[in-house]
């Protein structure tokens, strides 16, 4: 069972992806900021990460960089899932090394669509 | 609504588009008219049929047609597909097309347009050999609301994640206010066209292409069979025939048969390669 790891400080968001993702029969990691989510990295680097940007203590953009550079962080797909939908902003993401890009609001079609196409499922 | 209601709304549909109401249709009939109603003020769709029956509302007709035909669509709709189109079938038609330099692509029953637009990214992709050489891209839709959506090339926040990788969103996308709009480059690659495949469409031409995905599985037996047949006479010699996931040729007509290096597309009898076919173009 691959693992992901969701990043995003809202509980609920938090909730929907892990249902979403474990219907996708993933293994689910949590965290609510990116100092968190490089934490749980460290400890057990996931196949696959769902990365909120805008979050208090390290933003997702932020933890991306930390997270490429860590030994074993180019691995990980990283799926960035954020309400951040203007073209500068996805640039800049995948220019950082973001594998795809959700614009929230997201539904499990989306999320499956672009798992997919990083070939996580 | 009555079952004399149903009945004549089953034949209606039928011959407009050739929907055949299943065992599901009661359930369409009920969740989808209740709109038209409101669009035209209607009461219910017990007054919305007697209407239809008397044939004096043509915008009513056509909008009880719309309401009712499925159009789920979404970029590269199918992967397997798309990549046997674009490592397959076009570097073929490259091949085999060199010395007349073009190309003709239809996609059939295609909705708002994305399954074209698709075709289109593919073939931008693919530049810099096909300089010179003339494309056409048509894509059909019996909704004029639907090809009009097209022409714009003006997809939601949720139709543009559906299938298309971010990268190409970025190539070939611009934002407009919450929609996206695909580029004018593209845009000027697919043409949009009214085409009912209940009708005769024989004067589109002939396409070595051909994409008509997803609508078979709406029609009767009967109704298969001659659209499959019509279309089929439209396809080149050597051409290629690409059908949705669950639907086949087989057992309904021998026009054309499976591709075998190429799953879920079809071809003229005897034209299993592209550059190497030596049977006539169908009249």
């Amino acid at each position: 069972m691959k693992h992901c790891l969701i990043v995003d400080d809202s509980a609920v968001i938090r909730k929907v992806a892990r249902r979403i993702l474990e219907a996708l029969e993933f293994r689910i990691s949590e965290a609510e900021d990116g100092a968190k989510a490089l934490a749980v990295c460290e400890r057990d680097m996931p196949e696959a990460v769902l990365l909120d940007w805008n979050m208090p203590v390290m933003d997702g953009y932020e933890f991306l960089g930390h997270l490429r550079r860590m030994p074993g962080g180019t691995r990980p797909k990283v799926v960035f899932c954020t309400t951040e939908s203007n073209v500068e902003h996805i640039a800049r993401a995948m220019q950082a090394g973001a594998d795809e890009y959700i614009m929230k609001p997201f539904d499990k079609d989306i999320v499956a669509a672009k798992f997919q196409e990083v070939g996580l499922v | 609504m009555t079952e004399t209601d149903h009945r004549f709304l089953s034949a209606f549909l039928r011959a407009r588009s050739g929907l055949a109401l299943n065992s599901d249709g009661l359930y369409l009939v009920e969740s989808r008219l209740p709109a038209v109603c409101r669009r035209f003020g209607l009461s219910d769709p017990g007054e919305l049929i007697a209407i239809l029956r008397s044939g004096a509302v043509p915008e009513i007709e056509a909008a009880v047609v719309e309401a009712m035909v499925t159009q789920e669509t979404f970029f590269f709709r199918d992967k397997a597909i798309f990549a046997q189109i674009q490592d397959i079938a076009l570097p073929r038609l490259l091949e085999a097309r060199a010395a007349s330099r073009r190309l003709r692509i239809w996609s059939a029953a295609a909705s708002t347009g994305q399954e074209a637009y698709s075709i289109a990214m593919i073939l931008a992709g693919m530049a810099p050999s096909l300089a010179g050489w003339t494309v056409d891209i048509l894509s059909t839709d019996l909704s004029d609301v639907a090809l009009e959506r097209g022409r714009l090339g003006l997809y939601t926040h949720f139709e543009v994640q559906r299938g298309l990788p971010i990268q190409l969103l970025l190539t070939h996308f611009t934002q407009a206010g919450d929609l996206w709009q695909i580029s004018a480059a593209l845009r000027r690659m697919v043409s949009f066209a009214r085409v009912n495949l209940m009708d005769d469409f024989s004067g589109l031409g002939i396409f070595d292409l051909i994409l008509c995905r997803n609508v078979l599985i709406y029609f009767d037996d009967e109704t298969k069979r001659d659209v499959l047949e019509r279309v089929a006479a439209r396809l080149a010699h050597d051409g290629r025939l690409i059908l949705g996931g669950v639907e086949t040729p087989v057992g309904l007509t021998e026009t054309v048969v499976a591709c075998p290096d190429f799953k879920g597309a079809y071809s003229h009898v005897g034209c299993n390669r592209i550059s190497r076919c030596d049977r006539d173009s169908p009249k």
